[in-house]
């Protein structure tokens, strides 16, 4: 690793900045509405309990919103120090949103906050309970942007190519803003926060009621957060089946790999679940086809017959692409549009995006030298070709291709990690509507261990969503290749270190300083 | 209408900027943290009274690379990119405040309240420098290379590159951002000192920052007229927005001020504004200079930074090559981003009108011990 490419480190430090950021926000977010929830008992209550109840959440919150702002700070400066090229080049339309996200949501968060956390006795109950839901509010108005940014990423739209700056410009900002992908990956986020939230001050609360400390504070805790988490829950799997169904329209590869489905047929099966056959390696196909085909995808699986079909095209007995097929092209499918289309191979592909590419320099060469004529057919056959345009960038076919284990053992661990947490939820509403909650200590085990499971699945979906997409960082436009900065990959090794050392000792200080808060307890 | 609207966000970038050197005052508290309170409790004091505030700077830092992005991403990409161990040690000094104020005085931090301090210290001292340092790079340029098309070319690659190997450490060393440097970190001071005198209530404490304001005030007062005078002489580069070509213009930015003309009145209001701070403070005795010199710091500053960019001027020269130099006509967003962008800055207004409700609610009344031991509030 120490001697990776440039390539490489640029990944690694984006992955271990933004799964570290990841380890805080998703709590931050999803505690701000539970905190918010709780205050508003105490304001039609006025009772004391409740106001120690949220204090005492504030206060986890406190200490986990603190270095999410640390871990923050170095994404939206990575993309500039790391990414330069890609800054330029979708510079025009990922800034809009940044920059909205700025002026909106980041002074709503840290203003408000201000008061939810100093002004108690500077302020009115009304106001300050009116500022915690603002916080709240603030925190998921901030995933929103960044997330439509992300997600026109992964399926850009609204956009054109503008051959005289090398840029793609905004042509219609609410066909970005609007985006169905945006709109579900934001829904899908933010209800996996809640779940987050949720299943943490419920092992939190159990834990006291494991030693058998704070009854009522952990119970009433718990009623909340269960109820709030279950509703998330349904909202979560039902938008991440959403999410499978615009991945396998917009990144058929990333859904092969996520189901390291390789030759597919006809009603194609799902697995529930299963091991790969670490011999079945996508980049040896190019040196021994037939030793390639021979290996069976699986060692051992368990499949749905007809899962995928009904998952992606809502219909049996249809056909869903494997990593194969996407690669040789020749299979029919329906566009976004509902056009039936051929697919191309990805060598055609390859082919036609250095026409783009090559296009692109003999329009600048024209435009230098005055000649109109071969400026117009350079700039037609840009056009024409400019769909493939990120394929002119790919060096060999399987380049297309993901990190097939991580994203399939990501997915299928996030989906069964996903259907645990039901389980999870509907214990505690029936435990707690039977009022047996604060005695089953099996379940008080159970809930503690869930805090990190709950953790486990929410990195699995950042890797589905970021591993399974690549090599692209603007599907099919861009490679993660040619967005890099033109530094040395010794700076960004050095870099990349020094982020983990700090990182994890910050980390190390923010759980112990939260096993001490949460140890004393809301009475402190 | 491109052409409005790539001046009227550089206007508003670069009010983001001057107001992040106005709210640095909360790094200049940062810096007096082992000078004038020696006592535990008179560090509590101040790190709280302080802690009520860095959020705003911090957003603000956020929210100014969040603008630079969205309507300059040339900047963005070229500057941040090439002048990659400046900016990357600005953002280390960043990540160990965001911590510090909450950890430090938490049981179970690990490292002990004195290494968060000594993180608090360095984000309020170095940070200032450095961040002068990249507003210095806004008239003294960098050593790099630049060309969109690169994009289009396998084998090169990145579309801007730095010419040395020092990937921005070079720029520190360039006597006039150095000298930027130093007049930030001590704008923050002084604004920092201030700030101690209007919001805390601690004789002591009040008395050595009253002390301790004449000398850094001065100073202040004296490097940024050094600085002008400097910046007067120095030579710009002038573009044609018609065809890109760029020349060197002798005293390019002191006929900025002159032909414009109403950047110098702000420039000239704000050098009064500090004056009339610093003198209500100490000669007056009063308690909100506070108010007068961080507001006299965003206009001069605010100055400064459209006299970069407007009248047609290089904002980012190349240093290896002058025609690969940024200007707000090669950089900027599209017309129709910039537009969208446009209109959601109309809410900006209502933005800085409930954070002037929120400060209000926060900082009138001043802060002393006895709150911190019985208030209800957050601590720190």
């Amino acid at each position: 690793m120490f001697f990776a490419s440039l390539l490489d480190l640029s990944r690694v430090q984006f992955a271990l900045t933004a799964m570290y950021h990841w380890l805080f926000v998703p709590l931050t977010i999803g505690l701000g509405f539970i905190i918010a929830i709780m205050e508003t008992y105490y304001y039609r209550s006025g009772s004391e309990f409740w106001k120690r109840t949220t204090k005492f959440w504030m206060k986890i919150f406190a200490i986990n919103f603190a270095i999410g702002v640390a871990t923050g700070i170095i994404l939206e400066f990575q993309f500039g120090t790391n990414w330069s090229n890609y800054s330029w080049f979708v510079g025009d339309i990922f800034g809009a949103p940044l920059a909205i996200e700025g002026i909106f949501a980041f002074f709503l968060e840290s203003t408000f906050f201000a008061i939810m956390f100093f002004g108690w006795d500077k302020v009115s109950k009304k106001a300050h309970l009116i500022s915690t839901w603002l916080v709240a509010f603030g925190t998921v108005l901030s995933a929103l942007w960044i997330l439509i940014a992300n997600a026109w990423m992964q399926f850009p739209t609204g956009m054109y190519f503008n051959p005289d700056t090398a840029r793609s410009e905004m042509i219609d900002f609410w066909a970005i803003a609007t985006s169905p992908i945006a709109l579900n990956k934001f829904i899908h986020t933010v209800s996996n926060c809640f779940v987050i939230a949720a299943v943490v001050v419920i092992g939190i609360s159990s834990w006291y009621l494991f030693f058998k400390r704070e009854d009522e504070f952990a119970r009433k805790s718990i009623r909340i957060a269960s109820i709030f988490g279950f509703i998330s829950l349904i909202v979560l799997i039902w938008s991440g089946d959403g999410s499978a169904y615009h991945v396998a329209k917009k990144q058929p590869m990333k859904l092969a790999a996520m189901e390291g489905l390789y030759n597919s047929q006809e009603g194609t099966p799902i697995v529930a679940f299963g091991i790969l056959n670490p011999k079945k390696n996508i980049s040896k196909r190019e040196v021994d086809s037939l030793g390639f085909e021979l290996q069976k995808p699986y060692i051992f699986h368990i499949s749905i017959p007809q899962g995928l079909s009904l998952l992606v095209n809502r219909k049996l007995n249809t056909f869903v692409p494997g990593i194969t097929d996407i690669l040789d092209g020749n299979y029919s499918y329906i566009t976004a549009d509902g056009v039936e289309q051929k697919a191309l191979s990805v060598k055609e592909r390859m082919a036609r995006g250095r026409v783009a590419i090559q296009a692109l320099a003999s329009y600048k060469e024209a435009k230098e030298l005055g000649d109109e004529e071969v400026k117009e057919s350079s700039l037609q056959l840009l056009n024409d070709n400019f769909d493939h345009f990120g394929y002119g960038f790919i060096e060999k076919p399987s380049d297309v291709v993901p990190n097939v284990p991580l994203t399939f053992y990501a997915f299928h661990i996030m989906v069964i990690l996903g259907g645990y947490f039901v389980l999870l939820f509907a214990l505690a509403i029936y435990l707690d509507r039977k009022e047996i909650l604060a005695k089953q200590r099996w379940f008080h085990i159970l809930a503690i261990i869930s805090i990190p499971l709950v953790y486990i699945c929410t990195q699995a979906g950042w890797i589905v969503s970021e591993v399974g997409r690549q090599p692209w960082t603007i599907q099919d436009l861009l490679t993660s290749s040619a967005s890099l900065s033109g530094v040395s990959s010794s700076a960004v090794l050095t870099t990349t270190l020094l982020f983990f050392i700090l990182f994890t000792l910050l980390l190390a200080a923010e759980l112990t300083i939260m096993f001490k808060v949460i140890k004393k307890g809301p009475e402190a | 209408m491109l052409y409005f609207l790539q001046h009227y966000w550089w206007l508003v970038v670069s009010l983001l900027g001057s107001l992040l050197v106005f709210l640095m005052f909360v790094q200049g508290g940062q810096s007096l943290l082992f000078f004038i309170a020696k006592k535990e409790d008179e560090k509590r004091l101040l790190i709280n009274a302080l802690g009520h505030k860095w959020e705003f700077t911090f957003t603000t830092l956020v929210t100014f690379g969040g603008a630079m992005f969205a309507s300059f991403p040339l900047y963005y990409s070229t500057s941040f990119g090439g002048a990659y161990w400046l900016w990357m040690s600005i953002l280390f000094l960043f990540v160990i405040q965001a911590v510090s104020f909450e950890y430090r005085g938490k049981v179970g931090n690990l490292y002990g309240s004195k290494t968060y301090d000594t993180f608090l210290f360095l984000n309020g001292t170095v940070a200032p420098i450095l961040l002068g340092v990249a507003v210095g790079t806004f008239f003294s340029g960098g050593a790099f290379t630049m060309d969109k098309m690169n994009i289009a070319s396998v084998e090169t690659g990145s579309i801007s590159r730095w010419a040395n190997g020092w990937h921005g450490l070079d720029a520190i060393i360039v006597p006039f951002n150095l000298l930027m440097g130093v007049v930030v970190v001590l704008a923050a001071r002084t604004l920092g000192l201030l700030y101690i005198i209007l919001q805390i209530d601690h004789q002591e404490l009040v008395c050595k920052a009253k002390d301790r304001v004449k000398i850094t005030g001065s100073l202040f007062v004296l490097t940024f007229v050094v600085l002008l005078i400097m910046l007067f002489t120095k030579v710009g580069y002038e573009v044609d927005p018609l065809n890109g070509s760029i020349t060197a213009v002798k005293y390019k930015y002191l006929i900025n001020m002159l032909q414009l003309v109403w950047p110098l009145i702000l420039l000239l209001t704000g050098v009064v504004l500090v004056l009339l701070g610093l003198i209500r403070t100490i000669i007056l005795d009063k308690s909100n200079g506070f108010y007068f010199s961080g507001a006299g710091v965003v206009l001069a500053v605010w100055s400064l930074l459209i006299s970069a960019a407007f009248n047609n001027t290089v904002f980012f020269p190349s240093t290896y090559n002058i025609d690969q130099s940024l200007t707000l006509y090669n950089s900027s967003s599209s017309l129709l981003t910039l537009k969208t962008m446009a209109y959601a800055s109309l809410f900006i207004p209502v933005v800085f009108a409930y954070i002037v409700y929120v400060w209000r609610a926060l900082t009138k009344t001043k802060m002393n011990i006895k709150e911190l031991e019985e208030g209800e509030g957050h601590k720190y």
